[in-house]
């Protein structure tokens, strides 16, 4: 889908997160080893690797959502826009409105598909008035391809939705708040061809103002929406570089066999 | 059945699908006996219920009428002063109503012997009732006034089958002859059963009269108890729960806590009553039999319970929820009270009834605390100035009657279950109606 041109000019770029020697603790378990990445501005980076390789508990660490569990530990050093997003006086709650997540399994509030959407821009005081807050409701919706199929019923329960429309809605909500980076986790694992293409629109459409990171696990994915790739195996960043590059020219064996389906 | 299971091997795992395996069968034959025993449980459990309620309107309803004679009295301006000129005042009153209840019942043709003795037996000094409400009314000389006078609790008794001709003997309560002249008064239609007000809106009277006992009081002092249970319970149970399930750090500190809790709920309520009589009474001196004391004291109790339930409610909401609230920058305080609190709403209101109707039925630690057998007074005026004054509470109340002698307070106490029940019953109601309101948002 995107032609090496594009790729050409990633290396311009501003880096958004800057991550060095990042390591995670799960009590005992060392879930991150050692790992330095640089996800840049205006760009989509895939996380790959084998199920249980730590791309979840990376990406969470992004937005400092790993602080709600207790017995998660994380060490090094994580900057966005240069400043340290674990520095004592950052609030994590400001971090998290910058850095937006759609979660591994989709999760709508037990509210209607209206509010659900519009939470974010509430709390965040994003819209001036109701005919406000309806345009940001409904530019949400159809980002996350789902205006045409809730118009009619954006007060009914957003739990009523199917499994894929769910985690559209969920992408929905969290482009609503208009965030810079957006983190998302395995964001099509639930939806069918159609849903999957709208949703790689979409983020070929954040990508000219934002920063996106998605973990996914379908190869031809991470090929067509990311310009940046990184494998990780056993908690290790085995390989981070040009997607092209990784894809068809990679330096680690493990990454080899990964893509070409002999391990994972 | 069909063709197909005369023809199929049946038991064999390849059989048809018409026909049940042996294994089918026996999963089968064990999910039946499994509902058939949940059945049994419930009919035993209906079972009781419906013996229990019979009991208990049986054993109560009588506290709810009462036998009283209505007799259209008439004094005049001079009876009055002659009466007042008198020695024993009640006495000349006594007998101006007697001579009345005798016209009464001569006018209806009916012939009885009785004397002043007697109607002393059966309806106490009627005198000093006439009298005092003479004096209240002076300007109701002269006109007919229907008096409606209660009958002591033996006539009562007659009536509902306590007391029989054979049971009795005669004494200075009440003589076999009697029941002649109450046969003769409710034939008459002058004796009647009413319903009885005063038990329902009435004070706790002394111990030889249970006919003028009510329990409206206690009514009252048990609904103040229960505000100052729900205002300060709820709130600080709610807030408690939310803090050491939502913010506070996983450590040993809160460890001793989460144990200390848990054991508070299984302390015995009369051990909650001697903390309150030393701490409230002793030693912040608070009034004595006073409903602020008792719904602190049943606030200590009820906390535990409220916490626990509401713990277990927050617990159940879908970590999910939070974390789709925090990932759009809501901060902790936002993910609760948007999103996990009202979804533990249900969850917490019931716990926090469970909690309310267990301190509504507590008698211990009232007792330790003095608000039993109390005869409030200034009721109803007192009512107002209600937590601080001196009552009683629906379940001390019970008691109180249920240890005195006169087998009338027996009947009082059966009547006020059936009120405490009822309270009881309203409070679920109103619990399952908010339960309902909070399921509706999803
Ligand atoms: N909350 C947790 N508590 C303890 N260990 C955890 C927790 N979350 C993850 N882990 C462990 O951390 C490791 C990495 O998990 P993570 O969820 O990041 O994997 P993943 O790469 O996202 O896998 P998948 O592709 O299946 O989603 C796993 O070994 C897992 O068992
Ligand atoms: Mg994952």
């Amino acid at each position: 889908m995107y032609d090496t041109t594009s790729e050409k000019d990633v290396d311009q770029k501003t880096i958004k997160f800057s991550a060095r020697k990042v390591q995670v603790f799960y009590g005992d378990t060392h879930a991150i080893k050692d790992v330095d990445v640089d996800i840049e501005d205006k760009t989509v980076t895939a996380f790959i690797g084998p199920s249980g390789c730590g791309k979840s508990t990376f990406l969470r660490c992004l937005n400092r959502m790993n602080d709600t569990i207790d017995i998660c530990r994380i060490e090094g050093d994580i900057r966005l826009d240069g400043e340290d997003i674990y520095d004592r006086r950052v609030d994590p709650v400001q971090l998290r409105a910058k850095v937006g997540m759609v979660f591994q399994k989709p999760n709508p509030f037990p509210k209607s598909i209206y509010d659900n959407v519009a939470y974010g821009p509430r709390i965040h005081g994003l819209a001036r008035s109701k005919a406000d807050l309806d345009q940001i409701v409904e530019r949400a919706l159809r980002r996350g391809a789902l205006w045409d199929e809730v118009k009619d019923r954006l007060h009914a329960p957003g739990t009523g939705l199917s499994g894929g429309q769910q985690q559209r809605l969920c992408i929905a909500r969290a482009v609503a708040t208009e965030p810079e980076v957006l983190l998302m986790d395995e964001p099509c694992s639930a939806l069918d061809p159609i849903a999957t293409a709208q949703v790689e629109e979409l983020i070929a459409e954040l990508r000219r103002d934002y920063s996106v990171v998605i973990v996914t696990h379908s190869m031809q994915q991470a090929a067509r929406v990311s310009q940046k790739t990184a494998f990780f195996h056993l908690g290790n960043l085995v390989e981070f570089g040009e997607t092209g590059n990784i894809f068809t020219n990679p330096e680690d064996k493990r990454t080899e066999s990964y893509i070409t389906g002999r391990i994972g | 059945m069909t063709d197909a299971t005369l023809n199929g091997d049946g038991g064999r795992p390849n059989g048809s699908l018409t026909t049940q395996d042996d294994r089918t069968k026996a999963r089968n034959r064990a999910e039946t006996r499994f509902k058939a025993y949940g059945l049994a449980a419930i009919l035993v459990g209906i079972f009781f219920l419906v013996v229990l309620a019979v009991s208990i309107i049986r054993s109560g309803s009588p506290a709810f009428t009462r036998t009283v004679v209505d007799v259209e009295f008439t004094l005049s301006q001079s009876e009055f002063e002659a009466a007042e000129e008198e020695l024993f005042k009640t006495k000349a009153y006594q007998s101006l109503f007697i001579s009345t209840l005798k016209g009464q019942l001569d006018e209806r043709g009916v012939e009885v012997a009785f004397d002043e003795a007697a109607i002393e037996r059966l309806l106490g000094k009627v005198g000093g009732t006439i009298r005092e409400f003479y004096t209240a009314n002076p300007d109701k000389l002269g006109e007919p006034v229907q008096f409606e006078l209660p009958a002591s609790s033996r006539v009562d008794g007659y009536f509902n089958g306590r007391v029989t001709r054979e049971s009795i003997q005669d004494s200075r309560f009440l003589m076999k002859a009697d029941l002649d002249l109450v046969d003769v008064l409710h034939d008459a239609g002058i004796m009647k059963s009413s319903f009885n007000w005063t038990f329902i809106t009435g004070a706790d009277a002394g111990v030889d009269n249970p006919g003028g006992a009510g329990i409206g009081a206690s009514v009252v002092g048990s609904f103040f108890m229960m505000l100052v249970v729900l205002v300060l319970s709820l709130p600080i149970g709610v807030a408690a729960s939310i803090y050491l399930e939502e913010f506070a750090p996983q450590n040993r500190f809160t460890d001793l806590i989460e144990v200390n809790i848990s054991n508070l709920a299984a302390v015995p309520s009369i051990v909650f009553g001697i903390l309150g009589l030393a701490v409230f009474i002793q030693f912040m001196h608070l009034p004595q039999s006073a409903p602020l004391v008792g719904g602190l004291v049943l606030t200590l109790m009820t906390l535990p319970t409220i916490i626990i339930s509401t713990r277990a409610s927050l617990k159940a909401v879908p970590p999910s929820i939070r974390d789709a609230a925090l990932g759009v920058g809501a901060s902790r305080m936002q993910a609760v009270f948007h999103h996990v609190l009202p979804l533990a709403m249900p969850g917490i209101l019931t716990g926090t009834i469970i909690g309310l109707a267990q301190a509504l039925g507590e008698t211990a630690p009232l007792l330790l605390i003095g608000m039993v057998g109390f005869v409030a007074r200034g009721y109803p005026e007192g009512i107002a100035a209600g937590f601080t004054d001196p009552n009683s509470a629906m379940p001390a109340q019970i008691y109180t009657w249920a240890a005195r002698a006169d087998a009338g307070f027996y009947e009082k106490a059966w009547g006020g279950i059936i009120i405490l029940l009822a309270f009881l019953l309203t409070m679920n109601i109103i619990a399952i109606i908010l339960r309902r309101r909070f399921e509706r948002r999803w």
